[in-house]
């Protein structure tokens, strides 16, 4: 009978989980590939993994990775889960990105600056031409020579345009500790740090699309590129029973200094203002592109009228995250059936009332 | 489970939960925000009703857990195991003898007593969200119990289709003050909610929120005196246990229009079973 067939739930999902562990391994012909390969060689899908998942650790992103198939927005969910297990114990100083160990770090409007333009393993002038010699496991390449000169002092961009006022300065530290969304329930309005919180572990293609909006008019702001680099930072703690910070290790992170439109008011004379990105890992894509988002969510703030949908706090905040997303619009493969049985009814109801009321012919 | 705590949660993060349960109990029907934590669960299947469940679990409760009504639907089976896993609570399909009874669409047909609790998952806590989708603005409709906007849409109903269009997850006002989504039940569930014996809780972890309607409370699913609320159901009778009272699903059974209707609650439907009720094709199926 029809009817049965809908029974036996529980087998199934055995069956299900099973037949997935047998797809995830594939072949058992092929090597089974190793955390280190994914974390060496699939770098960047590790540091995305770090990002959304919102938990520095390479060993369990790539984990992650391996688990969820290549599924990038799974494995940030597998890496979500376990953080929320995690205890929280402290919170950091704020990373000091003008000490950074640089190994990219770029500005796009001054010709050369302090320290000098540094390109970095970037992929920025590659030739998007397939390398098929890739395609065979070959030799490593040559080793790249290390620069021979000591590397210069790196000051940020963004304060030597503030020697002469002519950009905001950063806002003053707030007393209170920074506002921590996987704690606390998302309330609006919202404070900066909590958006800078939501948009570092946002979906990197809900923020490059939204950034991209305000590049063609929706919301515009003229955003320049005024400082965006990537090294290793030091992460610090002032835990109250010592009293004095210590270095709790390091960690790799791509920032972004968005210099933006000038503003004026009555009280402050015109300036730059300026949108902050801030990604784990060597994400720069997402860096840019929450530069250009978390200065549209500014408008209101710099007296502009809120007319886009990247200058709307409450649509890009209840809206980034991808966990959420997924699983909400996943969710739909549930069984809706009660629901859908009683909208049957209610439309057959509907269209007898209207059958019944036309005129007799 | 090795390496985790009781039902999953630390027990900070219960107390915390648990706080918001006891506010939200203070203040039938109010949305109380609460620091809804990552689950091993994807949002929106539940995440929402799982923590409430965590948080009120003791070793000695007997946990159901039904999904459109029914115990063996994939997600409910999966949340049942979660629970027999990390809790490692006995659990149950029959309504009677569940102590917590997590549920998603429906509410069991058989009456809950006060020794019981009904969790519901929430997909969206907020019952204006389709008229006013900023929750800044609806807050503030809440606060001043401005509900003339639902009362609007209920009268456009009327005066479109003859009565209202809103089947499921149809909007209640509870102890006379506060406007609640009963979560996508079927508006013939709402009843049910009406000076319940039982306590009802409802948890919505992707928009952060619970909410609760405390024993023996008011719950009034709004309408007009000329236009008098009327819960649906489908005009046939069981075709496995013959009853004439029950939520039924429609099950396509061919693509000639064959259709069977059968109870969504499948433990009150095997109840009547067992206690020797009948619908035509369940004699048509023994008799085969």
């Amino acid at each position: 009978m029809a009817y049965v067939a809908v029974k036996g739930g529980e087998r199934a999902i055995d069956a299900a989980h099973a037949w997935l562990a047998e797809e995830r391994r594939g072949d058992p012909a092929v090597p089974d590939v190793s955390l280190a390969q994914i974390d060496n060689q699939l770098g960047r899908a590790v540091d995305r993994v770090m990002a959304e998942g919102s938990l520095y650790d390479r060993g369990l992103a790539a984990l992650a990775v391996k688990q969820a198939q290549g599924d990038l927005i799974e494995a940030a969910f597998l890496l979500r889960a376990f953080r929320a297990t995690l205890p929280r114990f402290a919170h950091s100083l704020p990373v000091e990105t003008g000490r950074m160990q640089v190994r990219r770090r770029i500005s796009a409007i001054f010709k050369d600056v302090p320290g000098g333009q540094v390109l970095g393993p970037t992929c920025d002038y590659t030739h998007r031409l397939l390398d098929f010699a890739l395609a065979d496991s070959g030799e490593p390449p040559p080793r790249v020579p290390a620069a021979d000169a000591e590397p210069a002092p790196m000051p940020l961009i963004h304060e030597i345009l503030g020697q002469e006022g002519l950009i905001e300065a950063d806002p003053p530290l707030p007393d209170a500790a920074p506002g921590d969304l996987t704690r606390e329930p998302l309330s609006l309005p919202a404070s900066r740090d909590v958006r800078l919180q939501a948009l570092a572990r946002g979906d990197e293609g809900f923020l490059l699309g939204l950034g991209y909006s305000t590049q063609r008019g929706y919301g515009s702001t003229h955003p320049f590129a005024g400082e965006v680099r990537m090294g290793e930072v030091a992460v610090e703690i002032e835990p109250p029973e010592l009293g004095f910070a210590i270095d709790i290790g390091d960690i790799v992170v791509s920032e972004c200094q968005m210099v933006t439109q000038f503003t004026g008011s009555k009280t402050v004379a015109p300036q730059f203002t300026r949108g902050y990105g801030l990604v784990f890992g060597f994400s720069e894509r997402k860096a840019l592109a929450m530069g250009l988002v978390d200065r549209a969510m500014r408008t209101e703030e710099l007296g502009g009228d809120v007319t886009a949908p990247a200058q709307d706090v409450a649509f890009v905040l209840s809206h980034c995250d991808n966990i959420e997303a997924t699983g909400f619009v996943e969710h739909l493969k549930l069984p809706h059936y009660v629901d859908f049985q009683n909208e049957l009814a209610t439309l057959r109801t509907i269209r007898a009332t209207a059958k019944a009321a036309e005129p007799a012919v | 489970m090795n390496g985790y705590n009781f039902a999953y949660l630390d027990e900070q993060t219960k107390r915390m939960i648990r706080r918001a349960l006891l506010k939200a109990v203070a203040i039938p029907g109010h949305q109380v925000p609460f620091g809804s934590r990552e689950m091993p669960l994807p949002y929106g299947w539940g995440t929402g009703g799982i923590q409430v469940t965590a948080a009120i679990l003791g070793a000695d409760d007997v946990l159901k857990v039904i999904d459109q009504g029914a115990d063996d639907t994939t997600n409910a089976v999966s949340l049942r195991r979660f629970f027999a896993r990390t809790a490692g609570v006995r659990t149950t399909t029959r309504t009677a003898d569940a102590t917590v009874i997590q549920t998603r669409h429906r509410v069991p047909e058989q009456p809950l007593r006060e020794d019981q609790i009904l969790v519901y998952q929430v997909p969206q806590p907020e019952p204006l969200w389709r008229l006013e989708p900023s929750r800044v603005e609806t807050r503030r409709m809440h606060g001043l119990a401005d509900y003339g906007l639902m009362h609007v849409k209920l009268y456009e109903d009327i005066a479109r289709f003859g009565h209202v269009a809103i089947s499921y997850d149809y909007p209640v006002l509870v102890n006379g003050r506060t406007l609640m989504s009963p979560s996508p039940i079927p508006s013939f569930d709402n009843p049910k909610l009406h000076m319940n014996p039982a306590l009802q809780l409802f948890g919505a972890g992707r928009e952060k929120r619970i909410y609760a309607i405390p024993p023996y409370t008011e719950v009034r699913s709004l309408d007009f005196d000329d236009h008098p609320f009327c819960p649906a159901r489908l005009p046939h009778v069981c075709g496995l246990c013959g009853a004439t009272e029950s939520y039924l699903d429609e099950v396509v059974t061919d693509d000639r229009g064959g259709r069977l209707f059968v109870c969504s609650d499948t433990d009150y439907c095997a109840g009547r079973r067992a206690a020797g009720h009948a619908g035509a094709d369940g004699m048509k199926a023994a008799a085969e």
